[in-house]
């Protein structure tokens, strides 16, 4: 190696999106320190503001650029590097990176790629390359063989060995593929495949193999290990990202162990990995045979686990490889005085487990396979599998106490549940046991091993001894048990009858408390220098004294999820970072792997384990700290305070009482009324009449909020008599026990918000966005500008107005965000949150105002000067644009509404509002230039408000195309048009056609009505698009703006200035 | 699932006591408490004779997940295992997995250690024991049932090795070369890799001298205990230097090889146990990573002149492995056949065969 590179650019993921999330900020950032620590000047590429990668402490210069290969050109051309990161961001760094290697900019501009070589990243992104490099040393990998006729099929299939799968390539949804046991089913089925299409693919079936990963490093002296391994609960058929996940690997045996990892080893040195790389497997369930499924040369998801699994930081280490060092050089973080070239032994156990968030997506099937749907995970930590499965299922916050003794977790079809699973399938386990199935039997329709079901029977057979402990104290033994197999107090209380707080009461006079251990990556065999903990019921003492100290608990955010992201993330450390600055003993509480939160040098003290009212009381217990900080984790720590306070804990900022009068819809509208703020009128109501009559009083549309969900959208919007009763016939069960809260639907009003911080009652600083979407979008999804172009001066004066008079009256003391809807100047309250909001961070980074930083100060009681106001005075513009997943959710419908539906977000800064706000779009996924445009402009008066971006397009020299009523509102306008037949009609030129053969650019297609449910020719546009990656506007005043922005500035008029650059 | 737990306890030198649950035979021991903290290989790590009279804590928390393999003889060794019987003295774990699957599986551990009469005990926070040996040094403890009572009883001061060995040669292979294999205590998987590489083994007990027998080779197995129990086999080593055919020694080899080459040994405070311990060949950036049990260890800096130390463990610099400078002499403290652990330093297999002219 001639050199260490000095100036290193690194490619970040962008926007979180299913399959692409948290991890990669966490190893972005890792990879950054890293290089700092060698004195490496960094440069970062990543539209994703909410991460903590983007900071000002992180890299030397941030571009909050998109990151396709024509952006980082053109940093590359400014910034000249000598040394690029690939493997750092995922998938979208990869393939940007190996574009421009493709396209010799790398080369040209003298830009060496760090780490794992280009040439090996081919060999393991490309299949055929992947395999014929693997038989080069005997690795085997699945048999596959495409075919184009019947009996070739036969023979391949008679190669391989009954039974084999047929599948069609490139076909969505699994569409005519299937198992073939014999000769003459792969004849059946071959001739059906080959009617759709001209090639199937005759495969090995390895469903219901067990699935192991091993995370891998090596040096560039060849030097390899292996850092962890994983298993896969969830066997072969079910991506490894829908699993659920434990490490280590549970039913190995040494030699397959041992087997595996030696193959992984001498795979990656035979591609010539240097870095961090993944490797997964299938392995036979009745033999050692094994299959190699796929390499990732690049930091993963896994990795990500890993490193929380482990302690052992694969991000950190990889980017000193990456550089050149030796693993005997680089030192182990967590005992400081071993060194990074070994191999860590566990003394625990980890379950990682998925969130979906499919309920809210519109026709999504719920179905799990090997696509991957999930929009984050948890990790949990414990000593026995249960004890570490109950925690995780806890920690997903989808309402459920732990595998057992839930409310509503009623599995209808558990044979079904178990052969084809959904996201629910873990909670059909137990109920199939419970209705009289065997271990074998749940195996045979699961495949799951069967080690992991004995083991889930034992939860349920302790369900069972606390069920019938009835009347009398429970035994402190079966207590002792139930804890030590991860029950939480709520469902012991449950299974009791009694409360939780009595069973903590039991609990703490048998003297039953969980005990803390610390992670050391070596199984105590070195003491550890840093404090990573978890607490288990499978232990006798704590690893740690607690010793009187100056120390304050910050709770985490938790799984990422939609509505809750990075963002959080973001607050939690900078709340940490102010903490540490102002001395305080910092102690973090988090359990999601994906994040820097979780990292243990970020804070004193890290409790990797849940944020349930519980465990939080546990800790509070133990450290004895000043206080806790609930106003930086999101919604879930908020949700505690209340009960937190109310056992004694002591919540630093906002009162708990304050938070509970924002929160309680009743108390808050009773002083705004007393205030005299204006707020869209609601009704909480029982019963539907009352419902009907509400809708007919206020006037339709009205927004109807359950406040029990049973299935389908939390949230819709109703425009008439029968649409309400529709939904709360379907979407939930109305009674006085669960009420609907009903409010009116301010229909063509702006929506604004406002982040602030208040010191006592006082306001300190504050950020006024407004949406360029009409308000009835989701603030999730809503496309945010910052400072505000287009909202009236005297709208924003209200706007401030009100939030100081709420600060004062509710003292807050801390950050908190508001909503409004405006409408000719009159402004209407939607929500308030007593908290840190998703936008703190895009706030404090388009002002340069870390607005985090000051609410801490705040909370902690220092007293923070007023920010001075010119410090607002922008002479640039910030666009917050979301991210979706679509794509991946097959069948969703990609409309936005009142429920939220992005994974991500970026923000992007420009001199004006059309620069910033096209480099936001570039960076989600649209895509320039555009030639073709389809057009479907919804209902008539949309049809009206859009005519003039389509004259503006058509000034662009645009070309259009249009179905039925789109076609002829514009031709009766003058517009030229093609009109196309609609995808339910079998009639030329179809829509259809032009969609799948890349004939069109750009989509714009504005549903007729709030609650399009139905499988109509729009939604088959809109999915179509989604499906062939076309880019994609369903909102009227976004595709207005977009059009606009298009019609003055084109790529080459967004400007490549780093973050810095923006005074 | 009603399981009627017995209850035993382990107590240590320093009279602390961990309660637990029995999952084996109930039956009394005394010994030394050692712990080792592989995730994997617990019906490997039972069987090998370096851990004869020791009370073995297992630092991974939940054991017997796939429980114990069938016996099945090839080549006159049990397939699955290190040797014919479970070694250890007692088992201390976290959790015991009472259901078990796996394909290789023929029975429980709970049943192994039963059929072996050998206690275990689970329920126990092997964390809070490993930390007290860890800081405290591997102590005597005593694994004890219901009122009974057992005297500490320190293994180490007896010689180990004579229990373990051979009684007599065994002949295995067919190979040209042949390979004279110290028994001091062999795990079986040194044997199975002699013969894997078609070397012929010819197993001797530790106190056999061999030296005017015809050889091309020598192998010096790992053991329990103090080195310094086997003067007999030293003095025969120091004889078959003179042959001058290569040598090659295991964990209680190198310090065998050690001590007739004229240095020191001494015991660690709690040992290596493990399947992660990271060494690095003196003068080089290779790592490898190696799976290791033993208590004593060569003192690097008594090596006479004309030898020089082979590996260093990268955590404690504590001596692993020793080569002579000129001669065929050459020595691992680590596990090279593995069983269990990684299989990455299987090449000096390969190495000792290449110099067997």
């Amino acid at each position: 190696m001639n050199g260490l590179p000095n100036k290193v650019i690194i490619l970040g993921s962008s926007a979180l999106k299913i399959g692409e999330a948290g991890e990669f900020d966490y190893s972005g950032s890792q990879a950054i320190k890293a290089l700092k620590e060698e004195g490496v000047f960094t440069i970062l590429v990543n539209p994703n503001i909410a991460t903590i990668q983007t900071s000002d402490h992180l890299a030397d210069q941030v571009y909050f650029l998109p990151v396709t290969s024509y952006f980082v050109e053109q940093v590359i051309q400014k910034e000249k590097p000598n040394g690029i990161l690939l493997g750092f961001g995922g998938q979208t760094a990869l393939n940007c990176g190996l574009e421009l290697e493709k396209s010799g900019v790398l080369a040209h501009f003298g830009v060496r790629v760090l780490g794992t070589p280009v040439e090996a990243i081919l060999n393991t992104e490309d299949r055929e390359l992947f395999v014929a490099k693997l038989r080069q040393i005997d690795v085997q990998t699945p048999r596959s063989f495409a075919v184009t006729d019947i009996d070739e099929a036969v023979n391949k299939a008679c190669e391989i060995g009954f039974p084999v799968m047929i599948r069609i390539a490139f076909a969505l949804g699994g569409l005519g593929s299937g198992l073939c046991r014999d000769e003459s089913e792969v004849r059946e089925l071959a001739q059906k495949a080959l009617s759709y299409t001209r090639q199937i693919l005759v495969e090995e079936y390895l469903l219901g193999w067990k699935e192991v990963e091993y995370e891998i490093v090596r040096d560039q002296y060849d030097n390899c290990l292996s850092v962890c391994n994983m298993e896969n609960f969830d066997p072969m058929g079910i991506h490894t990202g829908e699993s659920i996940v434990v490490a280590p690997s549970q039913t190995l045996t040494n030699r397959e162990y041992h087997k595996l990892r030696a193959i992984a080893i001498r795979t990656v040195r035979h591609l010539g990995i240097i870095g961090e790389c993944n490797i997964q497997y299938a392995l036979d369930p009745y033999s050692e045979d094994y299959r190699v499924i796929e390499i990732n040369a690049r930091l993963s998801r896994s990795s990500a686990l890993a490193s929380k699994a482990t302690g052992y930081p694969l991000a950190h280490v990889a980017a000193k490889l990456a550089l050149g060092h030796s693993l005997t050089e680089v030192s182990n973080s967590i005992t400081k005085v071993t060194k990074a070239s070994f191999e860590p032994a566990l003394d625990y156990l980890v379950v990682k487990i998925p969130r979906w968030d499919l309920q809210k997506f519109k026709q999504v099937s719920k179905r799990i396979g090997s696509g991957m749907k999930s929009v984050g995970e948890i990790m949990a930590i414990g000593r026995t599998f249960e004890e570490a499965l109950q925690k995780g299922l806890r920690m997903l916050e989808n309402g459920a106490s732990g595998l057992v003794l839930n409310r509503h977790f009623d599995v209808t079809d558990i044979k079904k549940e178990l052969a084809e699973p959904t996201d629910q399938r873990i909670f059909a386990i137990p109920a199939a046991l419970k209705s009289g199935m065997t271990v074998d039997d749940i195996h045979r329709l699961s495949y799951i091993d069967k080690w992991f079901l004995y083991k889930i029977k034992n939860i349920v057979d302790i369900e069972e001894q606390l069920v019938t402990v009835g009347e009398q104290r429970c035994p402190c033994d079966l207590l002792q048990d139930a804890k030590q197999h991860g029950f939480s107090d709520e469902q012991i209380g449950r299974a009791l009858g009694t409360t939780e707080l009595d069973v903590r009461q039991l609990r703490r006079a048998y003297g039953l408390t969980p005990k803390v251990k610390q992670i050391d990556t070596l199984a105590a065999e070195y003491p550890a220098q840093t404090n990573y903990l978890y607490l288990t019921y499978n232990g006798a003492e704590d690893d740690l004294a607690f010793l009187e100290r100056k120390s304050v608990m910050v709770l985490g955010g938790g799984a990422y999820r939609i509505g809750s992201s990075v963002e959080f993330d973001w607050c939690c450390v900078n709340s940490v970072m102010t903490l540490k600055e102002l001395n305080y003993q910092t102690i973090m509480v988090n359990y999601n792997p994906e994040t820097v939160s979780t990292d243990y040098d970020e804070c004193d003290k890290l409790y990797f384990d849940e944020l349930s009212f519980e465990t939080v009381l546990d800790i509070y217990e133990k450290e004895k700290p000043i206080g806790v900080i609930v106003s930086m984790g999101g919604q879930i720590p908020n949700n505690l305070a209340l009960r937190l306070d109310k056992a004694g804990v002591k919540l630093l900022g906002t009162s708990a009482g304050s938070i509970d009068n924002a929160e309680d819809r009743h108390q808050f509208s009773k002083m705004l009324d007393g205030l005299g703020i204006d707020q869209p009128e609601w009704r909480e109501l029982a019963d539907m009449d009352e419902a009907i009559r509400f809708g007919e009083a206020v006037g339709y549309p009205v927004l109807v909020r359950p406040s029990y969900v049973l299935s389908g959208a939390a949230m819709s919007v109703a425009s008439t008599n029968e649409e309400l009763k529709k939904f709360l016939n379907k979407a939930s069960d109305i009674s006085s026990d669960h009420p609907v809260v009903i409010s009116k639907f301010i229909e063509n009003a702006k929506e604004i918000e406002i982040d602030a911080v208040a010191q006592e009652g006082e306001l300190l600083v504050y950020a006024i966005s407004e949406h360029v979407e009409n308000a009835g979008v989701h603030s999730g999804d809503a496309t945010i500008v910052l400072p505000p172009q287009r909202t009236y001066l005297e709208t924003t004066r209200r706007v401030k107005k009100i939030a100081r008079q709420l600060a004062q009256i509710l003292k807050i003391n801390g950050p908190f965000n508001m909503q409004f809807v405006a409408k000719d100047n009159e402004v209407k309250v939607i929500e308030l949150n007593l908290r840190a909001s998703r936008s703190f961070p895009f706030a404090s980074k388009i002002f340069k105002v870390n607005f985090i930083d000051i609410a801490t100060r705040v909370i902690m009681g220092h007293h923070v000067p007023k920010i001075d106001r010119s410090a607002f005075d922008l002479e640039y513009v910030g666009v917050k644009a979301p991210q979706f997943s679509f794509t991946r959710l097959i069948g969703a419908d990609p409309t936005l509404g009142v429920e939220m539906a992005s994974t991500g977000e970026v923000g992007c800064l420009g001199d004006d509002f059309e620069e910033a706000f096209l480099k936001a779009l570039l960076s989600v996924g649209y895509k320039l230039p555009i030639k073709n445009i389809l057009l479907s402009t919804g209902p008539i008066e949309s049809k009206a408000e859009f005519l003039p971006s389509t004259r503006l397009l058509q000034g662009m020299g645009m070309n259009f195309y249009a179905t039925g009523g789109t076609a002829s509102f514009m031709q009766a306008n003058g517009i030229t048009v093609t009109k196309l037949h609609w995808p339910l009609s079998e009639k030329k030129p179809n829509v259809n056609d032009y969609l799948e053969t890349g004939k069109i650019d750009l989509v714009i297609n504005i549903p007729k009505n709030y609650q399009e449910e139905e499988l109509t020719n729009d939604y088959m546009i809109r999915r179509k698009a989604v499906d062939f990656a076309i880019p994609l506007f369903t909102n009227l005043q976004l595709a207005r703006r977009f059009v606009e922005a298009i019609s003055r500035k084109s790529i080459v008029d967004l400007q490549i200035k780093s973050w810095k650059e923006y005074l | 699932m009603e399981r009627k737990r017995i209850k035993a306890r382990l107590e240590l030198e320093d009279s602390s006591v961990f309660q637990g649950y029995s999952f084996g035979a109930q039956t009394s021991v005394a010994g030394e408490v050692v712990f080792n903290t592989s995730m994997v290989g617990y019906p490997e790590s039972l069987t090998d004779p370096s851990y004869y009279g020791q009370i073995l804590v297992l630092t991974y928390p939940l054991i017997g997940n796939y429980g114990v393999p069938e016996s099945k003889i090839v080549d006159g060794l049990d397939e699955w295992f290190e040797s014919s019987r479970i070694q250890v003295t007692g088992l201390i774990v976290s959790e015991y997995s009472f259901d078990y699957d796996h394909w290789s599986a023929g029975k429980s551990l709970a049943q192994w250690l039963i059929d072996h009469n050998v206690p275990g005990l689970y329920g126990v926070d092997t964390r809070m024991l490993t930390k007290r040996l860890r800081e405290e040094g591997s102590m005597l403890g005593r694994l004890l049932f219901f009122t009974e009572n057992k005297s500490f009883y320190d293994p180490n001061k007896i010689n180990l090795v004579a229990k373990v060995s051979v009684k007599a040669p065994i002949e295995y292979g067919d190979g040209d070369k042949k390979v004279i294999l110290i028994d001091c205590g062999a795990k079986d998987n040194i044997v199975r890799c002699l013969l894997q590489r078609g070397l012929r083994v010819r197993r001797v007990p530790w106190n056999y001298d061999f030296t005017s027998e015809e050889f091309d080779g020598v192998m010096i197995s790992n053991g329990p205990g103090d080195p310094k129990m086997c003067r007999e086999t030293v003095d025969i080593l120091r004889t078959a230097m003179q042959i001058e055919k290569p040598i090659f020694g295991i964990c209680m080899g190198n310090q065998i090889l050690s001590l007739a080459a004229g240095a020191n040994t001494y015991k660690l405070k709690f040992g290596h146990r493990s399947q992660n311990q990271p060494c690095v060949e003196v003068g080089t950036k290779r790592c490898y990573i190696t799976s290791q049990n033993h208590g004593y260890a060569v003192d690097g800096r008594t090596l006479p002149q004309g030898w020089a130390p082979w590996f260093v463990n990268a955590n404690d610099s504590t001596n692993e492995g020793i080569r002579h400078l000129s001669k065929p002499f050459r020595s691992v403290q680590f596990h090279p056949e593995a069983a269990p652990g990684p299989v990455d330093t299987a090449g000096l297999f390969d190495d000792f065969k290449r110099l067997l002219i």
